[in-house]
């Protein structure tokens, strides 16, 4: 755990990724396969779910900080985060424990899920006696499930192919999927024979960079395949062994949530895998707000499943018979591809067209019909590109739509967390109704520091009232919000919910009258078809 | 009971009685300073008394013809029957707390204080009093700061990694007072240590005054162009951070001693590689034991957490509130405004 909580601290300090690589590196030079199985999972994302609701650590903390509860929130105020207040009230460690991380995860953290409240409580205050303040830190956000690090992916993987000297890619290979992280895994992950290749792993996905500007600056238009870009859930069909496995680009197996994809992918050829887009579609695509119906549902129900059944838009093969096609251009990959959509000749197997175009020019035309056809753009792929992996520039352009745009003042706001805590960042905002600002978005990115700065030092300012964390402010403020699609929504006071909102720009130049209107905001349903959602 | 000895006027605390004012913001004629820093030591009064070991800092700070007296701790001064002694008070050289005492009645004004170990300046002397007026700048009780030694050896520990990879490590310090810590408390065999020329000014006055640092050499003095400093320590002001003379020392890594690096949010807005919560304040503990061991059955506490710290010596039966100076912005601004000093 010491080593851990110190491989944390290095890795939240700096903001230099070759520092972080290099972090990691040594650690997993020095560590222990037991640990190391498990220092990978953590890093790599994966996380146990919350073991202790946070409800008790507070008043646990508490009890043995002996600090009353005003005096906890007025902390947890100034520090922002519920781990991190905890692990700095509490009293030094009585005698830190040199127990390894293997240990701690296994005969201290898993049992706890499954412990009634008095013993959990045993459990954690004496972990905590144990702990100096950064372990702690790493402890709490384990038990709470809300483990996070600042290293992508690919910086693990890049540090595990420094230490063993194999490729990037083999090691991406051997981490996606289901996986233990036990000292057996960790050792066929660091194995020097690459002839493995789990039956159930997915390749790890080819991602899109957005373009900015005109496509002419991608050359000539021969070379490029244009389809729709649909706004579904980014998947993975994989067939080998005679078994089935669906997963998304969030490397989760969801096989069982779309029993219409387990039964399109029993009926794929061995050794297939096929790459595309899980849509809610019944004659046309429905919009997305249906598809998060299915998303948590890990059982569906017949009524649901015909209301809103699923498909896979396919668009790329990455392996057929058994062979890795990714060195095959997109040409070569899209003709075979296209045999096996025509073979299988399943309903929920879609093929995404390709889009005829002779000029640049003529894909502009057909672009703007993109929110008519609830698309979110298009995506540009170069002809002879292998199929890469992760997010490289030049071979795949994903080409989205304007968003919709609302000019909104800012009603509220609280303190953001993590490198904004202390900072009022996070904001509603309100549209006129009646002569009545009525809430409509929340938002939080989008502003650069020096106006976070600015804006925290408005609302301190011009606070009317304060809820808990949230301060109500005097309308003065309008930003332009933009967001990438609208539906009508009983859920929400504006009755209308609002997808991927975020601020544009700072109208410094607007008066707040001057603002939108709800009813300007409805008149954008028209615009998207938006169907209602939730009505239930 | 009488009337108070010390109130708050537009100028800052101020003594009825002794006529004279403890570190006012404004000029007044008789100006009893705690300390060199700005937000105490201000220019133009006509008359100020300190202690002695602060006499180069207020002479550098309050001009060299400012008109300067200085007693050396623990020895009376009487002003219109008013006694007034000067006590360490371990923030920087010469730091005081300022003793009162009238027809038996006795007040403390602790100024800025900590209870760290500080090789440059005389450790912190508890003074019993009836009413205390201390700062409240990290009152909230996550601030407990971990051992000097603790502190020190992972300012060390960094330093030698960076010198292990080729670079210079850069750590930002205000440049009265935690500067000279730093100097005096790093590893000095781990290499040499550079200078900012504001550091350097003040590194001066130390010397000057007998306290013992390791040789440094001001970053404007070395030649450039040999890039004496990579593996070195350079000692630099906050306000250098990111600023076109700190990019000479790329390769470098950079860091943040300050006592509000303790919280996650704040060392990660810095953008800097390090932070380590070194402070010249009283953390949580530090406030507690001096208001206790003050024995003060009135307590007033001010800048930074001051409502937070009042409210739990309140709950805690003491008679205790708040005293609105200017030494820092109050409540939240504190973490943004006192950062310098923190």
């Amino acid at each position: 755990m010491k080593a851990f909580a110190d491989l944390y601290a290095d890795l939240d300090e700096t903001t230099s990724s070759s520092a972080k690589v290099l972090a990691m590196a040594n650690y997993f030079k020095v560590t222990p396969p037991a640990d190391a199985a498990w220092a990978v999972y953590f890093l790599s994302g994966r996380k146990p779910k919350q073991a202790v609701p946070s409800k008790r650590l507070r008043l646990w903390a508490r009890e043995l900080a002996g600090v009353d509860e005003w005096l906890f929130d007025e902390c947890y105020e100034h520090v922002g985060d519920i781990a991190e207040t905890i692990a700095l009230l509490l009293p030094p460690a009585a005698k830190e424990s040199d127990q390894p991380l293997a240990d701690w995860v296994q005969n201290r953290l898993l049992p706890l899920r499954v412990m009634e409240e008095g013993l959990q409580k045993v459990a954690v205050t004496s972990a905590w006696l144990a702990l100096n303040t950064r372990q702690r830190f790493v402890w709490n956000k384990l038990i709470t499930g809300e483990f996070r690090v600042g290293v992508s992916q690919l910086l693990v993987v890049r540090a595990l192919s420094q230490v063993t000297g194999l490729s990037t890619d083999v090691i991406s290979h051997r981490l996606m999927g289901n996986w233990e992280p036990t000292p057996l895994f960790y050792s066929e992950l660091m194995a020097p024979d690459t002839s493995d290749a789990d039956v159930s792993r997915p390749y790890p996905f080819f991602l899109a960079h957005p373009l900015e500007g005109e496509p002419i600056a991608l050359g000539p238009v021969e070379e490029w395949q244009a389809e729709w870009k649909w706004d579904g859930i980014r998947a993975q069909i994989v067939r080998r062994r005679g078994e089935s496995f669906v997963w998304t680009r969030g490397e989760e197996l969801v096989t069982d949530r779309y029993p219409e994809l387990k039964r399109l992918a029993d009926r794929l050829p061995d050794g297939t895998v096929l790459d595309g887009e899980i849509l809610p579609w019944k004659e046309g695509v429905l919009p997305f707000g249906d598809l998060q119906k299915r998303i948590g549902r890990k059982t569906v129900s017949k009524k649901l499943l015909e209301e809103i059944p699923v498909v896979l838009m396919t668009y790329d093969l990455i392996e057929i018979a058994g062979a890795d096609l990714r060195e095959q251009p997109l040409s070569v990959r899209r003709r075979q591809l296209e045999a096996v959509v025509e073979q299988v000749a399943d309903s929920a197997l879609m093929l995404s067209p390709r889009l005829a175009f002779d000029s640049w020019d003529e894909l502009i035309i057909q672009r703007q019909s993109s929110r008519d056809r609830r698309v979110e753009g298009m995506m540009l792929k170069r002809q002879n590109a292998p199929y890469r992996v992760g997010r490289v520039r030049g071979d795949w352009w994903k080409w989205k739509i304007e968003p919709f745009t609302v000019d909104a003042v800012l009603t509220a706001a609280q303190p953001g967390h993590g490198k904004r805590s202390g900072l009022y960042t996070d904001y509603t905002f309100g549209v006129w109704d009646d002569g009545k600002l009525v809430t409509f978005a929340k938002a939080y990115s989008g502003l650069t520091d020096a106006e976070i700065q600015q804006a925290d030092t408005f609302v301190r300012a011009n606070t009317l009232e304060r809820f808990g964390p949230v301060r109500t402010v005097k309308p003065e403020l309008v930003f332009e919000l933009g967001f990438e699609g609208i539906q009508l929504s009983a859920r929400h006071k504006s009755g209308i919910a609002v997808r991927f909102p975020r601020i544009l720009r700072w109208r410094m130049d607007k008066p707040p009258e001057d603002a939108d209107t709800l009813e300007q905001v409805k008149s954008l349903l028209l615009a998207s078809k938006g169907d209602p959602i939730d009505v239930e | 009971m009488s009337e108070p000895l010390i109130t708050l006027t537009g100028d800052g605390l101020y003594c009825p009685q002794g006529a004279f004012h403890i570190d006012p913001w404004n000029a007044a004629q008789y100006a009893v300073v705690t300390h060199a820093h700005s937000d105490h030591a201000r220019a133009g009064s006509t008359q100020y008394l300190g202690a002695t070991p602060g006499l180069p800092l207020l002479q550098s700070r309050l001009g060299t013809d400012a008109n300067i007296r200085v007693i050396p701790y623990g020895e009376v001064l009487e002003r219109n029957g008013v006694r007034i002694s000067l006590h360490p008070a371990g923030h920087v050289l010469g730091s005081a707390q300022v003793r009162l005492e009238c027809r038996g009645e006795v007040w403390v004004v602790t100024g800025d204080y900590k209870l760290a170990v500080d090789p440059t300046c005389s450790p912190f002397e508890p003074v019993r009093c009836h009413t205390l007026i201390t700062e409240s700048t990290f009152g909230l009780p996550i601030y407990r700061w971990d051992s000097n030694s603790d502190l020190m050896s992972r300012i060390n520990s960094w330093w030698q990694t960076n010198k292990a990879a080729g670079k210079t490590s850069v750590i930002y310090a205000y440049s009265l007072g935690k500067a000279q810590r730093l100097m005096a408390s790093v590893d000095s065999s781990v290499g040499s240590i550079f200078t900012h020329g504001a550091v350097e000014n003040v590194t001066r006055a130390y010397r000057q005054s007998g306290v013992a640092l390791p040789p440094t050499y001001p970053v404007n003095e070395v030649a450039p162009r040999t890039k004496p400093w990579v593996g070195g320590l350079v000692i630099a002001p906050p306000s250098a951070a990111s600023s076109p003379w700190a990019k000479k020392f790329e390769p470098a890594s950079d860091a943040v001693a300050s006592g509000w690096m303790q919280v996650r949010g704040t060392r990660r807005r810095k953008a800097v590689d390090r932070g380590f919560a070194v402070s010249d304040h009283a953390d949580w503990p530090g406030l507690l034991t001096v208001i206790k061991e003050s024995g003060a059955s009135r307590v007033l506490a001010t800048h930074g957490f001051a409502q937070v710290l009042a409210r739990y010596l309140r709950e805690q039966g003491l008679d205790a509130g708040v005293i609105a100076t200017r030494y820092g912005d109050e409540e939240e601004g504190a973490e943004l405004a006192a950062e310098g000093e923190g």
